[in-house]
């Protein structure tokens, strides 16, 4: 099975074609995306369990070699976080049944939803930077939709703004793209890596250390760093909660994803200015994170502000860059996924009840809802990092490592965040579920218990992950060898 | 050659920026119109545009233009056309439902409807 590598992009791109057939009939739909998300689980699984027995796996599409035509790429980072996406998009679409509602699954949201899979999957596993574009618009297109879909006021007037910034990061995309052509004359990100080397052999010329630089500007303005995060708060506010929870979950994650791989791919020899601007800019997007997270007395902007928290803290062990912060920032970035989708699953339905996202409004839950409660209390414990669960393991490393870097003052910030991130999520957790109990219209009809079984899930895993640290490091340890040495990556992609 | 196209392609990024920068919506997607002419003109350029032959290898000749860069401005095109299209229309639903085109009055604090 040499083609085991594409199924992940494959199986979601069918699904969607398919359900574009069958966009009156809901039932079928539900059904043909239920198992067709369970196959890409599957796949995943074997994709990982392969990656560990055998190594990275490429996959030469239509048997061009390695430089010349486009080549997919699966190594252990790129397989985790393809299992962890096909996990989330699982869930999601349990939670999407009973929430999204029948208008917008007869609009070919199952379709888009797919697409959206394809791209997030494709720019996991891609091994050439121009088809990482593309998985990139493929991506993005299907969120614009995804956004806008439904079509009520806050949609359309968020959805201009989120294509507008988008439009324009893609645009410098290209333009980073070509620079970079014209200065290697190659696509492939193994071969890019090579002759990016061979240049800054003897000295790093200036015009890598701007390609390096207009990389994180257009990867960041994906996924959401400081200064780079402006869109994020409002845009994020629009969509469902199943929507929500989707781009919280995958979309800034693949920006993170792609500035960690070019970065410890193409530009590692450049410690001296980008590694030390990306490691400033993410400690900066900590700082505003939190600010913005412990300001708002909305549920929702409490938690999407935890998101720039997260990416500044991956991004920062991916800028120190030893063995020990890149192993956390593998750890948490797979962490955070699950618990970012779990935290908008269950703000989802906290709206659901109450039927407003502001603070002040609601008290009193956890008489009612003790479920829908203690599910939102270990999810925040675990976003916090408190030790048996899984957020705990990857901050752990990431601060290790910023210790041995001499990074003390980013470490320091980075343990701070954690307190104040406790705070903001604590916060909903005091005022929404203790005090006075009172009743809400419509919260006889929120199907609390359907809804609560997509963020238990992911809760569970979450909890599974931190317990079971002992038995996933030695995945987590061959995704950061792979990151450290790109050795590894350009030998299995170039077969030299 | 390529200093005159850096020229022109600066010329036109310059003339995008400052109509994203505007008010009007419409003149914000011209801008994006224009953002996307400079990236793809910038494809070709950074692929450098020595003197060759079509590429075709019908043509026989000694030397060729690369080929490389005119496949990626195509996929870039037809990635443009869609993303316009898309906006386009959205702008249409945008100014029949907001009833405005001025960005700065597409603001507010209304909940979730």
């Amino acid at each position: 099975m040499t083609n085991l590598i594409v199924l992940p992009i494959l199986i979601p791109l069918l699904t969607g074609a398919i359900l574009i057939f069958l966009n009156k009939k809901i039932v079928a739909q539900r059904i043909v995306a239920v198992f067709s998300s369970i196959l890409t689980m599957i796949a995943a699984l074997f994709i990982v369990q392969k990656v560990h027995n055998e190594g990275i796996q490429s996959l030469n599409i239509s048997s061009w070699e390695a430089p010349f035509g486009i080549t997919l790429v699966s190594d252990m980072l790129s397989a985790l976080l393809i299992l962890t996406t096909s996990i989330i998009a699982f869930c999601c679409l349990l939670y999407s049944f009973k929430s999204i509602g029948e208008e917008r699954e007869k609009h070919y949201y199952y379709s888009v939803f797919n697409f959206l899979l394809v791209g997030v999957n494709g720019a996991f596993t891609t091994g050439d930077i121009f088809n990482l574009f593309v998985f990139f618009e493929v991506m993005l297109m299907s969120s614009y939709v995804l956004l806008v879909l439904g079509g009520t006021k806050i949609q359309l007037r968020e959805s201009i703004k989120y294509l507008l910034v988008n439009v324009i990061s893609s645009a410098l995309f290209v333009i980073a793209v070509a620079f970079l052509y014209s200065v290697v004359g190659t696509l492939t990100m193994a071969h890019i890596s090579e002759r990016v080397s061979q240049i800054s052999a003897d000295g790093m010329p200036g015009i890598l250390t701007v390609i390096a630089v207009m990389f994180l500007i257009v990867f960041g303005l994906k996924g959401a760093i400081f200064p780079l995060y402006f869109w994020m708060p409002g845009s994020y506010y629009a969509p469902p909660a199943p929507v929500l929870a989707l781009f919280g979950a995958l979309l800034t994650k693949v920006g993170v994803y792609s500035i960690t791989r070019t970065y410890t791919l193409f530009f590692y020899h450049d410690k001296g200015f980008a590694f030390q601007l990306l490691s400033i800019l993410a400690i900066l997007s900590i700082v505003v994170g939190v600010i913005g997270a412990i300001a708002y007395w909305d549920v929702k902007k409490i938690i999407i502000y935890n998101i720039i928290v997260a990416v500044g803290v991956i991004l920062y062990g991916v800028s120190v860059m030893n063995p020990a912060s890149i192993k956390g920032a593998v750890y948490y970035l797979i962490h955070d996924m699950i618990i970012k989708a779990a935290l908008f699953f269950l703000v989802g339905i906290i709206i659901n009840l109450t039927g407003s996202a502001n603070l002040k409004k609601m008290s009193g839950l956890i008489g009612r809802y003790p479920g829908v409660g203690w599910t939102f209390f270990i999810a925040s414990l675990a976003l916090a990092g408190i030790p048996p669960l899984s957020g705990f393991v990857g901050k752990l490393l990431i601060v290790q490592g910023g210790f041995e870097g001499k990074s003390f003052f980013g470490a320091a910030i980075v343990l701070m965040s954690s307190l104040l991130v406790l705070f903001s999520v604590m916060k909903i957790f005091i005022n929404g579920f203790w005090g006075q109990n009172q009743t809400y219209e419509g919260e006889e009809k929120a199907p609390v218990k359907w809804l609560l079984i997509a963020p238990v899930i992911l809760v569970a895993i979450s909890a599974l992950y931190g317990v079971n640290s002992e038995a996933i490091l030695p995945y987590i340890a061959q995704a950061a060898d792979t990151l450290v040495d790109p050795q590894i990556y350009i030998e299995a992609v170039l077969k030299e | 050659m390529e200093i005159l196209m850096a020229f022109v392609i600066g010329i036109l990024f310059m003339s995008a920026t400052y109509l994203m920068l505007s008010k009007s919506l419409l003149r914000i997607i011209v801008g994006t119109g224009l953002l996307s002419h400079g990236a793809h003109l910038l494809i070709l350029t950074m692929g450098g545009l020595k003197r060759g032959s079509a590429p075709l290898l019908g043509e026989h000749a000694d030397n060729y233009t690369d080929p490389l860069p005119q496949a990626l401005i195509l996929t870039a095109i037809v990635i443009s056309f869609g993303v316009t299209a898309f906006f386009l229309v959205l702008a249409y639903r945008a100014y029949q439902e907001l009833g405005t085109d001025n960005v700065e009055e597409m603001k507010g604090t209304e909940p979730n409807d």
